[in-house]
């Protein structure tokens, strides 16, 4: 993935900025807007995110994160029993780390995407777990939260 | 004590004097702290503003003003989604998320949620970053 990723991605880098597009949700004006995608690099990363049904940008691995905000993206996704979702290590792909910032227009990693959407970084999942949210987003999905168990068993 | 002091400032500062170090080997407040407040101040007109730098507890040299952690309460946060809270923080710091800062914790919360929890979390142990290599240069 990275080594084609990183050609065409570089070589619209050179065209300029401008190569984004798609994704991110709850814009406001002059807020998460971006110039309309001359493709390639946008549109490869628009397909990466909507691959799987959960979809995470991490500085390390989910076996070895090397970030404590990406490793708590990590645990959050553990506890909820989430073992099968796509991680991205941007720290093997430079192109890759700026790209997906450019794409999201969101200048940090972690992020997360949740069908094909994103959601934010480790403070926003943080948030949804904590509040419920993930819960029912993974619901969505069609994923069942291991932490219904858990309270189920909890409240008898 | 004069760090917490500052943190809970509202009142915008459109300069500082550059701090030296003291004995706990923490900045009273360099440039880019001084920029973030006054930027989030100007865009946000914050009820409260808290900001730590975490730098220190960062694989980064003395003195940098590379990781943040903001709580910022402001009304304007009524009725927006967490994700158009974060950007709005985001499109106040542009520059700074362009250049020194590398990571930025936010907490944005409207008054009411404020007052549920009044605190500045901590953010989660560094892992090493880009610096932890596992048998590549």
């Amino acid at each position: 993935m990275s080594a084609s990723l990183s050609r065409a991605a570089a070589a619209l880098l050179r065209w300029g900025r401008g190569a984004v597009g798609g994704g991110g949700g709850g814009g406001l004006p002059g807020v998460g807007v971006r110039a309309a995608s001359s493709g390639g690099q946008a549109e490869q990363l628009d397909a990466l995110v909507k691959k799987d049904k959960v979809v995470v940008f991490l500085k390390g691995t989910p076996e070895q994160p090397q970030c404590g905000f990406s490793n708590a993206v990590v645990q959050i996704l553990r506890l909820h029993g989430v073992r099968d979702y796509a991680a991205y290590n941007v720290l093997d792909d430079p192109e890759l780390r700026q790209g997906i910032k450019d794409y999201s227009n969101w200048p940090t990693i972690p992020q997360v995407y949740l069908n094909g959407e994103f959601v934010g970084g480790c403070d926003i999942l943080l948030q949804m777990h904590q509040n419920g949210d993930l819960v029912e987003e993974l619901k969505k999905l069609g994923i069942r939260s291991a932490l219904i168990d858990e309270k189920n068993q909890d409240s008898k | 004590m004069l760090r917490a002091q500052l943190a809970r400032c509202t009142v915008p500062m459109a300069t500082r004097a550059c701090a030296s170090r003291d004995s706990a080997g923490s900045a009273a407040g360099g440039p880019v702290e001084a920029a973030i407040r006054a930027k989030l101040e100007q865009a946000l007109s914050p009820e409260v503003l808290e900001l730590r730098n975490e730098s220190g507890g960062h694989a980064v040299p003395a003195g940098s003003e590379t990781h943040f952690r903001v709580a910022v309460v402001s009304s304007r946060f009524e009725g927006m989604s967490p994700l158009q809270r974060h950007r709005l923080v985001h499109a106040a710091l542009s520059e700074e998320l362009a250049g020194p800062v590398h990571a930025l914790a936010i907490q944005a919360k409207t008054p009411a949620q404020w007052r549920e929890n009044p605190q500045l979390d901590t953010s989660p142990p560094c892992l090493g970053g880009s610096k932890k290599t596992r048998g590549t240069s």
